[in-house]
């Protein structure tokens, strides 16, 4: 290799051509506000668990439109569904039934 | 009167004959399905319930009153009450009275099913009496008002709106088929009862028609011919009447001893549920009440159609209704059969599978620090999003020398509710149990909860020993009404909402009014109590979006605007949220409305 005195270097975040979105359009098919989120973090900010967990809905949401759901999507077994996040979204998204949709595709039993 | 025939029998009753056997089959096999679906326990109470002299009465008595006359209709909507009523007490009449006339002149005959119904067919008329023309009145009286209600019936799909009815239901193909035949059974009664009239006699209705036509009336071809239509009309309701609405007719009497018995909905299609999917006549009433008709595109969603999916077993729609339904329970409060759609939607949700492993056992080390006290105020979730709750809250409390602490002020355990309305009540039970812990040690006397969900869920699921759970209104309506909270009354008019957990959820009515007028003038909404209409932003709805919850808002706010108030109180933080974010006027808590009470000392 041509050494031009600088090294690339690697990606840390996102492989684009790795990225797997097939779940995450299944997610947005079963709600379709699963692309709204601008990551603002309100929703983390007044959850009811994340005072006693480290859940971050902002994570989550953050990590599967990367394609990368192992890291932080057992966090929603703290969830307590009590819709905090729903009313303070500047989206206006639908986090509760997003919460249930993201289970049922990507399973949060066994984690 | 005498027989025409010698043989009591023509081949023109056999369409009704087949008919009435089919139904009959038909609802022995569903009685019997449904009886071997209830569970032993709720067998015994209903087979107990059947010989209380006391139930055995009521039954009776609710089966002439909503069958027959349909009085709760009658309440609702005196049209549509009579509409009903005219069809289901005429018909009936009609029925008893051709039986009581076939006891009394030919008694042999009175074992044939299909005798008292072709009556006029088989009986030949020698002289006028008094006896006879009175059961010519009778029959000839209650053939009009049946005849009346068809000709509402009929108008009533032409323009629903004379009805007070801004929509009505979209029949499936068997309703339609139910409903034509109905419609030409009586008109085509009339015409066959006139062909005859001139043997077997008449009154005021069939005399008139055969004297018009007397020649074309008295050929005896034409006589069967009438008679075998009215027979296939029959023949084609009773087939058509258990794939249709009309099956409510049967389902209605096995319902009311069901619910005198105090079954309750344990599977959404199966025992108590079914009978209550059959036994609604698809009146459409449910459609207006229900918030989400603000919208075109959410009708198809509400009760009388997720009953129509139901009964079609159509599991993905009724998934899907039972998810974007608010959980308001107006449709069950205006209902005249009173389908317990809350419950049967509960059911169905609590049957869904959605794959989250909940798992809440962080909470362990959850501790707080309650200290001793009078009053444990729980703020829960939403109420800690309106922080205008809380200081209003605490200005009040501490204006009547309460001793009292806030139990979940650096964040508390959701109350549980809205996993219950998610369906997941055995996760929910985990997050009870911790709250429960934590209240009682506190060692209150009273549970104040400032949120409509929260005092829904604690007086529905918890078990709190000798603590008495209120809502705020009915606590500082309680402190006002002792002398211990003295409020001034100012000019302003309120308009109160009533949240749908604490009106039609816990029949709390009347003690935030109380309350309120003392503080101000209650400006009435349009419609109010058990009336309300939903703020459109219940955790009931798992999947409404927030522009499909727009127009609920709007609709209700509107609602609210009916007497023009110079303020919008309402008595649970979700609503105040929503209301907030489309209303023209200010939104207030209940308590910031106290509040003014407080400033104004002069
Ligand atoms: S619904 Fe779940 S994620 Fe949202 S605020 Fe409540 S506990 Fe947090
Ligand atoms: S509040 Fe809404 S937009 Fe902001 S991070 Fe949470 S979900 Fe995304
Ligand atoms: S559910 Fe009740 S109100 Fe609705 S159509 Fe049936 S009977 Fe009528
Ligand atoms: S509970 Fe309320 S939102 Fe749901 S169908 Fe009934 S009236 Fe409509």
């Amino acid at each position: 290799m041509i050494d031009f005195g600088y090294t690339l270097s690697k990606s840390g975040t996102l492989k684009i051509e790795n990225l797997d979105d097939s779940r995450f359009k299944a997610l947005h098919k079963l709600e379709p506000d699963a692309y709204k989120c601008i990551n603002c973090g309100s929703c983390t900010a007044s959850c009811s668990a994340g005072v006693f967990t480290e859940l971050s809905l902002r994570k989550i949401l953050l990590s599967l439109q990367r394609g990368d759901e192992k890291d932080y999507i057992n966090q929603l077994q703290s969830c307590m569904l009590c819709g905090k996040c729903m009313l303070v979204c500047p989206r206006g998204i639908n986090t509760r039934h997003l919460i249930l949709s993201i289970s049922k595709i990507y399973n949060t039993v066994d984690r | 009167m005498r027989e025409r025939f010698l043989v009591g029998f023509d081949p023109f009753v056999l369409p009704f004959l087949l008919g009435m056997a089919f139904v009959l089959t038909y609802c022995i096999i569903g009685l019997i399905k449904v009886i071997l679906q209830l569970s032993k326990a709720d067998r015994r109470k209903l087979a107990v319930s059947l010989f209380k002299p006391a139930n055995a009465w009521k039954n009776l008595r609710d089966m002439f009153c909503d069958c027959l006359i349909h009085v709760k209709l009658w309440k609702r909507n005196p049209k549509l009450g009579y509409m009903h009523s005219s069809i289901a007490f005429g018909w009936f009449m009609l029925i008893v009275f051709g039986h009581i006339e076939t006891f009394i002149f030919v008694p042999k005959k009175a074992g044939l099913f299909y005798y008292p119904i072709f009556f006029r067919y088989f009986m030949e008329m020698e002289n006028y009496n008094l006896r006879g023309s009175f059961f010519f009145f009778i029959m000839d009286f209650f053939l009009l008002v049946v005849l009346s209600g068809i000709v509402l019936a009929m108008y009533k799909r032409i323009r629903s709106r004379f009805f007070g009815m801004r929509r009505t239901t979209r029949l499936s193909i068997t309703d339609r088929v139910g409903l034509y035949s109905l419609w030409a059974i009586f008109p085509l009664r009339w015409i066959a009862e006139g062909f005859t009239a001139g043997i077997a006699g008449g009154s005021f209705m069939t005399i008139p028609i055969n004297l018009l036509l007397k020649n074309f009336m008295s050929n005896p071809e034409n006589i069967t011919v009438a008679w075998w239509l009215y027979s296939i009309a029959l023949g084609t309701f009773m087939f058509a009447l258990p794939f249709s609405r009309y099956m409510h007719i049967p389902a209605e009497i096995l319902l009311i001893p069901m619910k005198n018995a105090g079954l309750k909905v344990y599977h959404p299609r199966k025992g108590f549920s079914l009978a209550q999917i059959y036994t609604c006549p698809s009146c459409g009433v449910c459609i207006d009440a229900c918030p989400m008709s603000a919208s075109r595109q959410n009708l198809k969603d509400t009760t009388v159609y997720l009953v129509r999916q139901i009964k079609r077993n159509n599991a993905r729609r009724m998934n899907a209704m039972t998810d974007k339904c608010l959980m308001c329970g107006k449709c069950q409060e205006v209902c005249q059969i009173a389908l317990q759609s809350y419950d049967i939607r509960m059911r169905i949700r609590e049957r869904a599978t959605y794959n989250v492993g909940l798992k809440y056992d962080y909470l362990d080390s959850y501790q707080p620090e309650t200290g001793k006290c009078k009053v444990l105020y729980y703020a829960g979730c939403m109420s800690s999003l309106t922080p205008v709750t809380g200081r209003s809250i605490k200005k009040l409390l501490d204006t009547a020398r309460i001793n009292w602490t806030q139990m979940d002020a650096g964040g508390g355990v959701c109350c549980g509710r809205p996993l219950i309305l998610a369906g997941r009540r055995n996760e929910a039970a985990a997050l009870i149990e911790k709250n429960t812990a934590v209240i009682e040690s506190s060692g209150a006397q009273i549970l104040l909860v400032s949120c409509a969900i929260c005092y829904r869920v604690f007086k529905e699921e918890y078990k709190l020993k000798g603590i008495k759970v209120m809502h705020y209104t009915e606590y500082f309506n309680e402190l006002m009404e002792e002398g211990r909270l003295k409020l001034n009354r100012g000019e302003l008019r309120y308009a109160y909402h009533d949240p749908c957990d604490l009106g039609r959820g816990c029949g709390i009515y009347d003690e935030p009014r109380e309350a309120l007028s003392r503080v101000g003038i209650i400006a009435p909404a349009e419609k109010e109590r058990a009336m309300s209409v939903c703020c459109g932003g219940s955790v009931g709805s798992l999947t409404l979006d927030f522009e499909s919850r727009a127009p609920i808002t709007e609709a209700s706010v509107q609602n609210m605007l009916f007497s023009n108030p110079d303020r919008i109180v309402t008595a649970c933080p979700l609503c105040l949220k929503t209301f907030a974010l489309y209303s023209p006027v200010k939104v207030v808590d209940f308590a910031e409305a106290l509040c003014d009470g407080l400033e104004k000392k002069s």
